[in-house]
């Protein structure tokens, strides 16, 4: 059933941008932003309507960061280690949070609840270290601070 | 009601006398000695609850209703600057600063300032060393020590109302540039501004467009780079987000000068206000006839489209920037030939930065000679800097090039907390170096930074203290470049890499002195082997430190000491028993249950089970917790 959802939001996706080569990475984050990943159902539809290889469109989407072949969690949760963070200790700030959710590396929880990233400067670094929850900005955060508000989203 | 009156004014505009005209209705129709809250919307106030304050205001004005004589309107503009104490607020027209406001301050300063003139003590900025409570912007060192020329509009215009902007002269240059002028005239006008690309590197911005402008016909193409990836900088964000007509207006003028009728706009997909923040102004201009066919009745043309980054610093450079344009992976390619020459798309394309093509709005309306009046001789201008990490005031200044490091750090920064001096200042993110405080004399331009081992980069600037390790700063630089790097030369995948593990074993307290010359020669192989700039200069980090704090590195190998406190496996944490009340924050906050002590007792942490994640520190009210 989520399959036929999925179907018919993607087509109206596709008919935004006009089917030449240079709109690929339009689609491709059009899609990731609504659907959080890119499917294979998807990158073939995308690349039926640029006409682009599929193995290419393939090597477009993970050479950039931010599209994902793989279905990211609930929650998304964004920790700056951009320098000025880094400075302020975000980078003990991400690997608490990682192991208090089990992580070894960033990635997505096992129960698809929480994804957690690393994300290079958000350009808020007077208030360093910050986190972004859901969209949401946590700005002077802290590994408690953090830890308590994740575990809310579950709790 | 101020949507229906927007509605009603906009034609697209035919002519300068048209644009003059209704610039000169906008002003008249102005009190300029009318009260109104200036509320920062910066992407730093807004993280900070800016947009409660501002809806507070509206409350509790509507709330205050007849009692006020002259209502203030309420405008919400960029970053205004001093981020660390936002949010930001001003009164105008006294010009009254308020920072840290929250949404429950807005009653207090509409009754005491709007409505009696009077000043809300506790809201105001008090100065760092002296304790002074000062009332007036102009008189806090943060701005009374800076020159606004790309910035001068943001925190006055609402970047979403293109009136806010003609008002103030937005528009003028391009409207020079298009109807009295030729675009060899523009050319050779931005030659002699001596405008250097903002970028970065320091290219002759006019000679650049010359390049492109002599293949006569075809097309070409404008871009505008705004995928701004040093971490720790933000300020072309800032600048799209706080006055995006004036990055529209550069363009426009760019297009013109080079014969191209389309732009691109390639903007970082983490600036979503940014992003905003631009497609309005866009719209907007195209509906006053500022942007799309016959702009002003001159017969040009011209458009911008936005591109969105998908996350990748290497996109900062301009030829990758330009495949990621194209739709493909965006990898550096081979120079020559030049973007001038085959650029975007395969076609003859100029690639400038947010704060140069900004920059080129302001020459054009005021003349070269007025630019190259400020700045030095051959960096002429003003550049804008994210002043970050351990400094008073952090947040975005703007300053004439050669300014000395000292004068922006202590200066207008405020100085360091708690010490009177940096221990270095990172210039050009992680392509540029530290320069350390015995150098803090020296002047800030784009020569003078490449003679000390840095860069001047896009305006990123990091102040350290005492606390900040150089092995693990540039140790982070390399971390991040390994992860950035495209990967398509071999001296710059494999070598980043290579030169980051033998940084990793120096924080380890590992390897030995001969292993940093031996660090010298793989960065020298990195320099020459690697395609673009993100390799060639990647090995700045490590080379900056080393030159400047060579006794660091050989304390971690020599003496397996980390002198800041912050090499991981060179420190322990311990618990001091003076200091400590027993409270079992720290117990609680152990992941490892490493900490034990009875209640209101002394606690000790067991080394053997500590994994030195700081939490114990973190959760301590009393600073027992201490590094060794």
């Amino acid at each position: 059933m989520a399959q036929t959802a999925v179907d018919i939001d993607i087509d109206e996706i596709i008919e935004r941008y006009p089917g030449k080569p240079e709109y690929l990475i339009f689609l491709m984050q059009d899609v990731q932003s609504a659907f959080n990943y890119i499917s294979p159902e998807a990158l073939t539809l995308i690349c039926d309507h640029t006409g682009v290889p599929e193995s290419q469109a393939y090597a477009v989407a993970t050479f950039y960061q931010s599209f994902s072949l793989e279905p990211k969690g609930e929650n998304i949760v964004h920790v700056c280690l951009g320098t000025a963070c880094h400075l302020k200790g975000s980078g003990l700030v991400a690997e608490n949070l990682l192991r208090s959710l089990g992580l070894e590396e960033p990635g997505t929880t096992e129960d698809l609840k929480f994804t957690v990233e690393p994300v290079h400067c958000l350009g808020a670094c007077a208030l360093a270290p910050v986190a972004v929850v859901n969209g949401e900005y946590y700005p002077k955060t802290s590994s408690t601070k953090l830890m308590k508000t994740v575990k809310k989203l579950v709790s | 009601m101020q949507e229906e009156a927007k509605e009603l004014t906009v034609s697209r505009l035919g002519s300068v006398e048209e644009l003059e005209q209704l610039r000169d209705d906008l002003i008249a129709a102005d009190d300029p000695d009318a009260p109104m809250i200036i509320v920062c919307h910066g992407t730093g106030c807004r993280a900070s609850n800016s947009s409660g304050v501002a809806e507070a205001f509206k409350a509790a004005l509507k709330e205050a209703g007849e009692d006020i004589k002259v209502m203030p309107g309420i405008k919400t503009t960029g970053c205004h600057g001093m981020c660390s104490r936002g949010p930001l607020v001003l009164i105008k027209p006294q010009n009254i600063s308020y920072e840290q406001v929250k949404p429950e301050d807005a009653e207090e300063i509409i009754e005491k300032t709007i409505k009696a003139g009077e000043v809300v003590e506790r809201l105001l900025y008090a100065h760092p060393q002296t304790g002074e409570k000062l009332v007036k912007n102009e008189d806090i060192p943060f701005y009374a020590g800076q020159h606004r020329i790309v910035m001068n509009n943001i925190g006055k215009i609402d970047p979403t109302d293109i009136r806010d902007a003609l008002k103030v002269g937005s528009y003028a240059g391009a409207a020079r540039a298009l109807l009295q002028m030729t675009p060899d005239e523009v050319v050779e006008e931005i030659k002699a501004s001596g405008l250097r690309g903002r970028g970065g590197a320091g290219f002759p911005t006019g000679f650049k467009w010359s390049l492109a402008a002599k293949h006569k016909g075809g097309d070409k193409y404008v871009l505008c780079n705004c995928d701004e990836g040093d971490p720790g900088a933000f300020m072309d964000g800032a600048v799209m987000e706080g006055d995006p007509h004036a990055v529209v207006e550069g363009m426009i003028i760019g297009g013109y000068a080079i014969g191209a009728t389309e732009g691109y706009a390639y903007v970082r997909t983490e600036y979503p206000l940014a992003i905003k923040h631009l497609g309005i102004a866009l719209e907007e201009a195209r509906a006053y006839g500022l942007l799309g066919e016959n702009i002003l009745g001159s017969g040009f043309s011209f458009d911008i489209q936005i591109n969105r980054g998908a996350g990748a610093f290497v996109c900062g450079e301009e030829t990758a920037l330009m495949r990621s344009v194209e739709g493909k992976v965006g990898e550096p390619t081979p120079r020559p030939p030049y973007p001038s020459d085959k650029g975007l798309f395969g076609k003859p394309s100029v690639l400038n930065n947010v704060e140069t093509w900004a920059n080129v709005s302001r020459i054009l309306k005021n003349g070269f000679e007025w630019f190259t009046a400020v700045g030095t001789e051959k960096s002429p201008g003003t550049k804008v800097f994210a002043l970050v990490g351990k400094v008073n005031n952090v947040g975005l200044v703007e300053v004439p090039m050669g300014t000395s490091l000292r004068e922006i750090v202590m200066g207008v920064g405020g100085g360091v907390p708690g010490s009177d001096h940096f221990k270095a200042v990172q210039t050009g993110g992680p392509s540029g170096g530290c320069i350390s405080w015995d150098k803090a004399d020296t002047p800030v331009d784009f020569d003078s930074l490449t003679a000390m081992g840095s860069m001047m980069g896009s305006g990123g600037m990091i102040v350290m203290d005492d606390r900040d390790c150089m092995v693990d700063v540039a140790k982070f630089f390399l971390g991040f470049l390994e992860e950035e790097s495209c990967g398509k030369c071999f001296p710059c995948r494999l070598g980043v890499p290579r030169l980051r593990e033998m940084l990793k074993r120096f924080s380890r307290g590992e390897g030995t002195v001969e292993d940093i010359d031996e660090l010298y020669s793989m960065a020298e192989a990195i320099k020459d082997g690697s395609l673009c700039a993100l390799g060639g200069t990647a090995p700045n980090s490590v080379l900056s430190t080393l030159r400047y704090f060579r006794d660091e590195y050989e304390a971690h190998i020599v003496e397996h000491r980390c002198p800041a406190g912050v090499c991981k496996d060179l420190i322990t944490y311990r618990i001091d028993p003076e200091a400590c009340t027993g409270c079992r924050a720290c117990a609680r906050a152990c992941p490892q249950d490493a900490i034990s002590g009875e209640k209101k007792e002394p606690h000790v942490i067991d080394e053997s089970l500590c994994i030195r994640c700081g939490m114990c520190m973190e959760s301590c009210k009393f600073g027992a917790v201490q590094v060794f």
